[in-house]
């Protein structure tokens, strides 16, 4: 396999974006893209989008997009995992360029969440769990991370503090973000306080509905010095894993079995360790998301996540800074983009080019991107070329 | 000679007290709770309905039959608030208990009386050699219109008897039917609410067609009230069924063991089956109970029943009724019970 | 949003806990499976669930889907049932001040859903606690 490289990264600012549709937010990022990369074609395109068919009733995203970015007939795919959309995209595109297959590669990520009401939302999101035995019996996405939140409190001493900990140092992060749909602090008393969505988790622990789109352009190591005069991030790690859909059936309710797999497939390729991880962009759809999978990834040991949010370590200028970029809570989440735009943080910060943000020293990066309760994860370890 | 196999009740937990609704429309509590003789009545909860309380009621049943449900020829269930106007309730129960498919399932209705009919047809069959055991549930959670006086009384519970031949919990000596066409209480098609013709619904209906039965039925087999350990009478509040078994020459004690109304309600085509449960519960080998529904319209269905010995061996092994009435009671405002029984006009 | 054939297809189960057991590793699996996920095995014996378990985790769901408004708030949990199945499910009966961790609970028959004003009725289970 070819040595694979990052050579051009976008995303717009993302919120409510009533004016913009679907195929324009996508469109917007990817020319942010394309034009960071500084190529004039692309010869594929993968597109993560979790649920444009229930969201705006659209499928055939491929072609759709490649038509409206004006890049047809060239190969383009919808990939799917729910919240995990854009880092499978991503990793589609990494296989495409490695293989050989094709040379300059664009990966994307999108979703329009903003067309149907909360109640439309809630559906669409739900589809990422067992439809049959989960949500059949009335619980939410907020629900089923409570569930996992209660667990991780009952076996670990994990307090509402420590998760209210993480949504405030993503904000602290995110206030420095321009892209980001809360770029503002918050306080613990302020998550605490908040109103309850599903016990312990507040509304201030659970990330937003958000409209956005992500892109990154790809293309063999070898070539980006000839087609971008940006530097070159190399992708030194793609890997992927599966878990049962539904939390029930997991061994441990507190415990990210697909992270934890994906990592140490990650870790493997790379020929890497968790403490040779600069930083990470995790996926904390919930507070205690971010506290498991830092545990999962090996950052802290089983159970500690929690203290770890609280000590700071995960912060800006911490052992581990986690999310610099916001995070999914003070950034967004428009459900398929985020696996991109945890690219395009990354992809950033090896440059240098974070402002207010930048990670001191930032030479490795790791992104996990993870589909409905930890069914699918996808990870990806991207370093200075 | 056909018999109660297994029998078996359920109720929600949640109550409300007289004063709550009193409250509400401004009226005299104490007038209310003397005149009726009740104190407070069951609430299902929104998931709760007449299908669901039958299942539960029948799973106590089966556990006193210690009966394969794939052996249950016919399965019944009577009442006035059916979840479906068509597509019997009988159906879901049919499945969840594991009866199906070699099953005849029909659903009853005749206002309160629809579950003792349920009954009488499952011992006819039984009798007549056509199914080996029958399954009869008598279940409502039905509504009185907000502010008249049936809001006070109208209740939800279940009770399900699995009927076949001996050796049964208590024998079926005889059965007896009386009914005449008279418009005491009745709903029409897609009224939310029924109506009712006030003083009319006493003595030309309640008190005649109990009376007419169980005279009609004790005439028939040679009994009198001193031979009946116990009597079940129809309980659409506290102080009818007291009145009519006086009227026929019924001790208080006779009927108190099966007299749940004062803190049930009035659970409709439940009511003179839970009381029949609530009796089996207490009942020793040899007792002779008379049981006689009332259904308005109207009618009545009366049994006699001769408990065996098995009474001793299954009564505990499922929770009795008066333990169910008296335990895990969650007491709720009248706002509460408004929004469980859907007389808040919610959004599209 | 259950239609007719879907729902029909699970009665099985949502009504009468059936489930599956490998008869090469042993794992039951609620729904049953065509694959265990124990072995890869592919043949299996019919086994009921037991109607009793133990609550490993719960929430009380204060802002949930637009079908379930005459129930909100309500308990949601994870239950252990004999034979290592875990079933999630509403708990139903409870104050929620009363749940916690380890909590016996037993299954109970209820309505879970209606499809619209004029849709099919949708029964199954849900906890109440063991008192």
């Amino acid at each position: 396999m070819r040595d694979v490289a990052v050579i051009g990264v976008g995303m717009q600012k993302w919120g409510e974006l009533w004016e913009k549709s679907l195929r324009d937010i996508f469109t917007e990022a990817a020319v942010l893209a394309i034009d960071d990369a500084g190529v004039d074609r692309i010869d594929s395109m993968y597109v993560g989008c979790m649920s444009s068919g229930l969201f705006v009733g659209q499928e055939h995203l491929g072609s759709l997009l490649a038509d409206y970015l004006g890049v047809a007939p060239i190969p383009a795919l919808r990939v799917e995992s729910a919240c995990a959309s854009g880092g499978a995209a991503f990793r589609q595109a990494f296989f495409d360029v490695a293989s050989g297959a094709n040379d300059i590669v664009l990966a994307g990520g999108v979703e329009k969440m903003t067309d149907v009401d909360g109640g439309g939302a809630t559906y669409a999101l739900s589809t990422a769990a067992d439809a049959e035995y989960e949500v059949y019996h009335g619980v939410t996405f907020p629900g089923l991370y409570a569930m996992m939140a209660m667990a991780h409190m009952h076996a670990h001493g994990t307090t509402r503090e420590q998760l209210a900990h993480v949504s405030v140092k993503n904000h602290r992060n995110g206030a420095k973000n321009p892209r980001a749909q809360y770029p503002f602090e918050i306080t613990v008393e302020q998550v605490l306080n908040s109103i309850m969505i599903a016990d312990p988790l507040t509304i201030l622990d659970c990330s937003p509905i958000t409209d956005g789109a992500a892109a990154a352009i790809l293309c063999p190591l070898e070539m980006a010095g000839e087609l971008s005069d940006k530097p070159p991030v190399k992708v030194l790690a793609s890997a992927h894993a599966t878990d049962s859909i539904a939390l029930h059936s997991r061994d441990d309710l507190a415990w990210l079995g697909a992270v934890e797999k994906a990592g140490e497939v990650a870790y493997k390729m790379a020929g890497l360790t968790p403490s040779d991880i600069d930083f990470a962009e995790v996926h904390d759809c919930f507070t205690i998301a971010e506290i498991c999978v830092i545990e999962a990834l090996g950052f802290f040991e089983k159970g500690k996540g929690g203290v770890g949010a609280e000590s700071g370590e995960t912060a800006a200028g911490g052992r581990i800074p986690v999310n610099p970029s916001g995070g999914l809570k003070s950034k967004g989440h428009p459900v398929g983009a985020t696996g991109v735009a945890q690219i395009v943080e990354t992809v950033e910060q090896l440059r240098g080019e974070s402002g207010g943000r930048q990670v001191e020293g930032a030479e490795i990066g790791m992104t996990e991107n993870m589909g409905g309760t930890g069914g699918s994860c996808v990870v990806h370890i991207l370093a200075k070329a | 000679m056909a018999g109660i196999i297994g029998y078996g009740a359920y109720m929600p937990r949640n109550r409300i007290k007289v004063e709550e609704i009193a409250k509400i429309w401004g009226a005299d509590a104490p007038s209310y709770k003397r005149g009726l003789m009740l104190r407070e009545k069951s609430v299902p909860s929104p998931d709760q309905d007449v299908i669901t309380m039958s299942v539960e009621a029948t799973k106590h049943a089966l556990t006193r039959a210690g009966v394969d449900p794939a052996k249950i020829g016919a399965v019944y269930v009577g009442s006035e608030s059916h979840p479906y106007a068509v597509k019997p309730s009988g159906t879901v129960l049919a499945e969840a208990i594991g009866a199906t498919p070699e099953v005849h399932c029909a659903d009853f209705e005749f206002a309160c009386k629809a579950g003792s009919e349920a009954m009488f047809v499952c011992m006819g069959l039984v009798d007549g050699g056509k199914i080996e055991y029958g399954l009869a549930v008598g279940a409502d959670t039905s509504q009185g219109a907000p502010g008249d006086a049936l809001e006070y009384s109208a209740a939800a519970g279940a009770a399900a008897f699995i009927i076949g031949r001996d050796p049964g919990v208590a024998n079926v000596v005889e059965t007896y039917a009386y009914m005449t066409d008279t418009p005491d209480f009745w709903r029409r098609e897609h009224m939310h609410y029924p109506r009712h013709a006030g003083r009319f619904t006493g003595e030309p209906a309640y008190f005649k067609h109990i009376m007419g039965c169980a005279e009609g039925l004790m005439e028939k087999v040679g009994m009198g009230p001193s031979d009946f350990a116990y009597a079940v009478f129809h309980q659409p509040n506290g102080k009818f069924p007291m009145r009519v078994g006086k009227m026929l020459g019924f001790t208080k004690e006779q009927i108190e063991p099966g007299w749940l109304s004062p803190t049930l309600g009035n659970t409709y085509s439940g009511s003179s089956p839970m009381g029949l449960t609530a009796t089996l519960d207490v009942s020793k080998p040899g007792d002779k109970i008379l049981m006689v529904s009332y259904g308005s319209g109207a009618g009545s269905d009366g049994f006699v029943y001769e408990v065996t010995d098995r009474i001793d061996e299954v009564r505990n092994a499922a929770p009795g009724t008066r333990e169910l009435l008296e335990s895990n009671i969650n007491y709720i405002d009248y706002g509460t019970y408004a929004k469980y029984r859907r007389k808040i006009r919610m959004g599209e | 949003m259950s239609t007719s054939a879907r729902y029909w297809r699970s009665m099985p189960q949502r009504y009468r806990l059936e489930a599956a057991k490998c008869t090469g590793c042993g794992m039951q699996h609620f729904p049953p499976r065509i694959v265990c996920r124990g072995c890869g095995g592919r043949e299996f014996e019919a086994v009921k669930l037991g109607d009793r378990g133990k609550l490993l985790t719960y929430t009380v769901i204060r802002v949930g889907p637009s079908e379930f408004c005459d129930e909100t708030p309500y308990a949601m949990g994870i239950a252990e049932l004999p034979g290592g199945v875990r079933v999630t499910a509403q708990i139903a009966d409870c104050e929620f001040d009363e749940l916690k961790v380890g909590m016996p609970v037993k299954i109970e028959f209820r309505k879970i859903r209606e499809e619209g004003e004029a849709g099919i009725l949708c029964y199954g289970y849900k906890f109440v606690p063991e008192r």
